[in-house]
This record gives C-alpha cells, structure tokens and sequence, in this order.
C-alpha cells in the first residue's frame, strides 16, 4: 500500500486521504528548525525589547528602575535628551531613503535589461556588476573616505576642484547615497535579471506580432511581468536604506554637525556606547513601527496597480 | 641604574607593603566590592607562588605601541613559571563596549588597561575591582606620579587604576616644509605671534600651515588644549555643570575657527587629512598625540620634529589621557588569578621604561626623571608638558557626553556651518542635562 502511494499518490485523494498526513503534527516538526530559531533570536528579544524599552536599563547597573512608557514620551517631549537628536536621525534615515531607493529601483533595472542582451562577453559583465556588492562595508567605506576627501582625495585632485564631498551638504547626500548605488545596485540588477528572464519569450514574439515598438514591449511584457519583482526590490530596498549605518558611520562620521547620523548608529550609540538600552529599545520600536508602515502602504500600492 | 632605583624602591616597599597588608586584611570585611581580593590573603601584587594561573590580558594597544606591549607580556610570561599571561587586541573603539559585556558574561578577562576618563564609568559599572591594596602594598604615592594622573585612579575614594603612562598632545612640526617657507626648522614656533607669524609666512609660499580637523581627533584635542591654554575648563570643579562655553571656550574655538577663515587650514578637512598632508608635506604644524612618534620615524622621507604645544592663550595647556591597568570584576573572583594579576601588574609597571619607548610618557615621575628616559629622542619633550597637562574629569559616564555636545560644536564651528558662541552655548546646555542624567543614573 505504501508502493501505491507514491506511484500514485493522486489515486487516493478521492479516499480524503492526503499521503502526508500521518500525524497532524508533521508540518510543524518539519517547521520546528526554523520556529526555534525564528523564536530564540526574533520572538524572544522583540518581546524582551518591549520589556526592556519600559525600564531605565543598563545591564550592568543593579537598578533598573521601572519607568513605564517614560521611554517613549522623552521621544515626544522637545526638552529630553534623546528627543532631538533621535528625530534629527530618523529625518536623516528618511532622507536617504528618499534619495535612494529611487535611484535603487531604476538604475539596476536598467543595468538589467542591458545585462539581460545577448552580448558577447556578458557574464564578464554581469559579474562585473556585481563585485561592489561582495565587499563589506568597511572596505567600500574607507576606499570611498579616501577617494572622496576634499582636500587630498583622489576624485578632487583629478576635478581640480576642492568639492567637500563627505564634510558639507548637500554633498554628503550625494556622496552616501552615490556610493550606496555603485555598493548594492549588483543586488538589486540580479534579482530584475531572474525575474526578466522567467517573462516567457512567447510573449514579446506576441508583442511585436502585434505591432508593439521596444517601448511598448517594455510597457506592456516587462513591466507586467516583472511586477512581483518588482515589489521585492522595492520593499527590500526601503529596508535596507533604512537600516543605513556603516555608510555614514565610516564616510562622513554623521557629520557635518549630525547631518548625515542614521536612526540606526543614533540607536547603536545610545545602546551600546552610553547603554541607555531602554531608550535605544523604545527607538528601536518606533523605527520598526514607521518601517511597517511604510511597507504596508507599500504592497498596498502594488496590490491596487494589480487589480 | 633605573633596575637600582625599582630594586631599592621594591625592597622598602617590602615592609611598607606588609603594614598596609594588615591593615586592609584587618579592615577588609566592610568592602562588599571586593571580598574575594580581601579574603584571598593576597600581598598585594608583590609575590604569587601559588598554583599555575593563565591569565588574559585586553588592551586596545592596535597601533604601534602593540608589539611593546606584547614584548613586555611575554618576558613577563617567561620570567615568571607560574603565570602565563595571554595578551588579546581589541580596538578601543569597540573595546569599551565589548569588555562590559564580556565581564557580564563571565568570558571576561583577568588584567586590562583603561583610559583614565573611562575608570569612573566601569567602576560604578561594576566591571572593574578596586586595587587599594595594589596601590598600598607596592608603596605607591601621590608624589611618585604626576597629581593629575594619580588622582584620575581614584572613584568613590577607592582606587581603580594603577596608572602606567600619560600621553599627551603635542606639537609636531614638519621641517620639510617650514624649510621650504624659509623658517627656522630648529626652531618651532612656541609662542602666539611666533606661530601666527610663521604661518603667515608659510601662506606667502601658498602652503597652509595648520589644518584644522572637525573631528576629535585631532580637532575636539585642540580644542580643549586651547581652551585649558585660555584658562578655561570643560567642566565646573564637581562636574556637575559644562563651562566650555565660557570666553575661555570661545576664545579657543574662534582661534580655530580663524585658522580656517584667513587660509592657514583648508575648509572642510575630513577626518585624518591633516595627518596624511603633514607626511606629505602639504602642511607644517599639528596638534596630536605622542602615539605618533614612532610611526613617523619609520618614514625615512619624512623630516619632522616634536615639541611641547606652542602657548596661544594665556597659559600653558595640553590635553591628555592616560592608560590605566585595571583587574576586572568575575563572580566569583579567583583569588590566585587576582593575585597573579596583581604581580603582572607591578612587573609592566617597573619596566615603564620600555613602554615609554613604545611612545608613551610613564606615569612613575622617577622613570621620568631616569636617565634613560631623558635620553629617548622624542619622549623627554612631551614630558615636559606634564605640570601643565589636563585630563577629562573620570566621573561616571563623561565620556557619553562629549560627543552630542563639544564634539559637535567643534565640527559645526571649524565646518563654518555654525558661529562658535551658538555652538559652544547650544553644546554646554546639553552637556548639563547629560551631566544630570548621568548623576540619577550612576547614584541609583
């Protein structure tokens, strides 16, 4: 009986029988590896978090009184401490999503399609615009503060220009997010590329059937079809340029002033440099908060686009 | 004759160590602190002869003082059967965050070193023990070190470091290019007009002089030199309230500000620009640390010199920090490894000669005074700035005040984003809440 099973496991859907469903159990055993590790390291700290975020805490100090939700109000009260400095960072957070992910969600497309030709020589390519993306922040960081320095970099000394790329805005923007792009847009191109060649080429044969130009084939085959990539890049993009540290923590240091200091080295900072934990857990919580928002509205939109 | 000198010195402390051990055993039941030290009949750092201990050592010694420090820790392991001392680099940036969590842990190590304006925080932190004992039992005084250092040591009237070195700022010069301007390369400017007329001549051959960094190092380390040269100070005498804002403070952020305001420094320096244009010539002077010494002198192009900071304010002023060994907290305390420890610690104090070699001033004023101190190149003149040095005040949390407050007003006057009275006055606002927050929190 077991043979027959799997030879033919759809003879015996009829029966109500389904040929895995030996215990109930069985799916959440297949689960369990991830569940642990999903509750030890995601579940566990968040509700910790909470916790954490409703006390004055620092881990080494006997007393870490409680102060109820006085964490998150000193973020709305303009005469704390942490109040400015952290809205100032989530602005600049904002910022640079902003300037970003735009730049993020057309440039490797574009450098998709172009790597999605069948050229000679195109895996050269395709690796080519790849490799930023292997090196770690630190590498990229101190090669970009070295080429970018006003006054002894590299980029200047060939302009003849003194441009004070990482130490006044609006350059330092430009400069973050210009290396952001060069850094990830490798990541962003291979996952367009997958997805432009899962679009059947049936249907661009369709297209120009039709009569549909390059533009409309674009328009009309590639956009549709690239559509749930197209999600992915873009609600993954908005994560990632909002988690922005290394980029501003190695170039520009946060500086001019705090200009260019991200939510998430304000957070860092305030953890693990001065560990006031409760106030960097309750930040932490609304970074997190303002990202599901926006990730929402995110796949809103995509949703309604597809109706 | 130094070996002489710690001979004679370790024999007298023998029985002024052996007083000062009775006592403490004697009164050693009321520190809650520390009650494994007291009970473990310890002397202090003197002797161990006890079973074979492997003790971990953490330093942030990254740079070039690295291998000295390396060097010492291994004739120490050689000269001593019984204790095998493992030495571990960690960056300090990343050091003071990661020895807190590993002391909680328990993965922490035996022996440390620790700035001195960080020894208030991980005191009252628990994460470092008191030494009275060490400091008893090996006979040492406050007339032995410089007050400065001596007192840094010292939280809640217990002694947490044992001071090794003091590093100050000072004044390097490249005599390259004062050459190239037509100055005196024997002869560093030293006074106000002496250095802003050199540099004034230096501009005339389109070189500028002095490039003013925004960032602390080395802008936020000129800044305070000059501020205590002006007669000011960070903080009011219970460092309860910032006072950097005052004219003192001003004075010396307008100072820099004008550097780069009549062309003496480029606008916008990022961070250590000022230290590769000094190797290459484009710059004359800088402001900073005594940790440079030998990294220069391996440059074989480079022609520089080193000298005590010129006077711009109305006195004599350098910033400097100062490393501490420490003995860190572990529940429980192995008394044979505190003891262990407490003899490593003694031994690299006595060798502080070689250690100085690594770039560093000693804290211990005979190893000064030695002649083989004053026969090193370069060390002997930033020694001479040691009456007049200032060190952060070791008060629990300072260090988290700095950044957010005078740092920023540093890089927003010598970016030209913000005059520097705003900026200073807008930092010392803030530097008092912090002050305040971080008294609640340390007393709770």
């Amino acid at each position: 009986m077991a043979t027959q099973g799997i030879e033919q496991p759809h003879a015996q859907q009829p029966s109500g029988r389904k040929p895995t469903d030996s215990s109930p159990l069985t799916p959440y055993i297949f689960m369990a590896p991830y569940l642990l590790l999903f509750l030890v390291f995601i579940v566990i700290p968040a509700v910790f978090g909470i916790w954490i975020s409703l006390h004055n805490w620092d881990y080494l100090l006997p007393g870490k009184p409680w102060i109820g939700l006085q964490n998150y109000t000193d973020l709305l009260d303009a005469n704390s401490s942490i109040s400015g400095p952290f809205w100032n960072s989530m602005a600049a957070t904002g910022k640079f999503t902003l300037y970003s992910v735009p730049l993020l969600v057309v440039i490797p497309l574009l450098v998709a399609l172009i790597l999605n030709q069948k050229i000679r020589g195109i895996q050269f390519f395709r690796a080519l615009y790849f490799a930023p993306y292997v090196l770690g922040v630190a590498v990229i960081g101190i090669l970009w503060r070295f080429m970018l320095d006003p006054n002894i970099g590299l980029i200047n000394y060939y302009l003849g220009a003194k441009i004070p790329w990482i130490t006044a805005l609006p350059w330092a923007w430009i400069s973050l997010v210009g290396v952001t792009v060069w850094w990830t847009l490798g990541f962003n191109a291979v996952i367009y590329l997958a997805g432009l060649q899962d679009i059947d080429p049936e249907l661009y044969n369709a297209a120009k059937v039709d009569g549909a130009n390059s533009w409309q084939r674009f328009l009309y085959v590639t956009m549709p079809g690239l559509r749930p990539v197209l999600l992915f890049v873009v609600t993954v993009t908005i994560l990632a340029s909002a988690n922005m540290f290394g980029q501003s923590y190695i170039i520009t240091q946060g500086a001019p002033g705090e200009e260019t200091t991200t939510a998430i080295m304000y957070i860092a900072e305030t953890g693990l440099r001065q560990f006031n934990m409760g106030a960097a857990a309750a930040m932490s919580y609304v970074l997190a908060l303002a990202l599901l928002l926006i990730s929402i509205v995110n796949f809103a939109v995509f949703r309604n686009r597809g109706d | 004759m130094v070996e002489k000198r710690l001979t004679r010195r370790r024999f007298l402390g023998l029985g002024a160590g052996a007083g000062a051990g009775l006592l403490l055993a004697g009164c050693g039941g009321g520190s809650q602190n520390n009650p494994a030290v007291q009970a473990s009949g310890g002397d202090g750092g003197k002797t161990y002869d006890g079973p074979k201990v492997e003790l971990a050592f953490w330093n942030g010694f990254t740079g070039g003082d690295g291998p000295y420090m390396r060097q010492l820790v291994e004739q120490f392991s050689a000269e001593h059967k019984n204790i095998n001392v493992s030495m571990n680099t960690v960056e300090w940036l990343d050091y003071y965050q990661k020895v807190p969590a590993a002391v909680r842990s328990g993965e922490g190590p035996d022996v440390g070193i620790m700035h001195a304006d960080q020894l208030g925080t991980n005191a009252a932190r628990g994460v470092v023990i008191p030494l009275d004992d060490v400091e008893n039992a090996l006979g040492f005084k406050e007339s032995d070190f410089a007050p400065v250092v001596w007192k840094a040591g010292i939280y809640n009237n217990k002694r947490y470091g044992i001071p090794l070195d003091m590093h100050p700022l000072g004044f390097y010069y490249n005599k390259g290019t004062m050459e190239k301007a037509g100055l005196n390369p024997d002869k560093p400017p030293q006074t106000n007009d002496e250095y802003m007329a050199a540099l004034e001549e230096l501009k005339g051959k389109g070189i500028q002089g002095h490039w003013v960094s925004p960032f602390p190092f080395t802008g936020t380390l000129t800044f305070m030199s000059s501020l205590w040269q002006f007669g000011g100070d960070l903080y009011n005498e219970d460092t309860t309230k910032a006072t950097f804002n005052s004219d003192a403070g001003v004075k010396a952020l307008t100072w820099m500000v004008d550097l780069v305001q009549k062309g003496y420094s480029p606008k916008n320096v990022s961070q250590d620009a000022e230290y590769t244009a000094f190797q290459n010539g484009d710059n004359a002077f800088m402001w900073n640390g005594i940790w440079n010494i030998n990294p220069f002198e391996e440059i074989d192009s480079l022609e520089w010199g080193a000298t005590q900071l010129p006077q711009i304010g109305t006195e004599k002023g350098a910033w400097s920090g100062s490393h501490n060994f420490v003995i860190m907290q572990k529940r429980p305390l192995d008394p044979n490894k505190v003891n262990a420890s407490k003899v490593f610690i003694n031994w690299i104090s006595q060798q502080s000669i070689a250690w100085a070699k690594a770039g560093q001033v000693p804290a211990r004023k005979a190893v000064r005074e030695s002649e083989e101190f004053q026969s090193l190149k370069w060390q002997p003149k930033f020694a001479e700035e040691i009456p007049y040095v200032h060190f952060i005040p070791p008060v629990p949390g300072i260090a988290d005040v700095q950044p957010s407050t005078f740092d920023r007003a540093v890089n927003e006057a010598v970016l030209l984003k913000t005059d520097p009275k705003p900026a200073l006055d807008a930092a010392a606002s803030r530097a008092d809440q912090l002050l305040e927050e971080n008294r609640q929190k340390y007393q709770a």
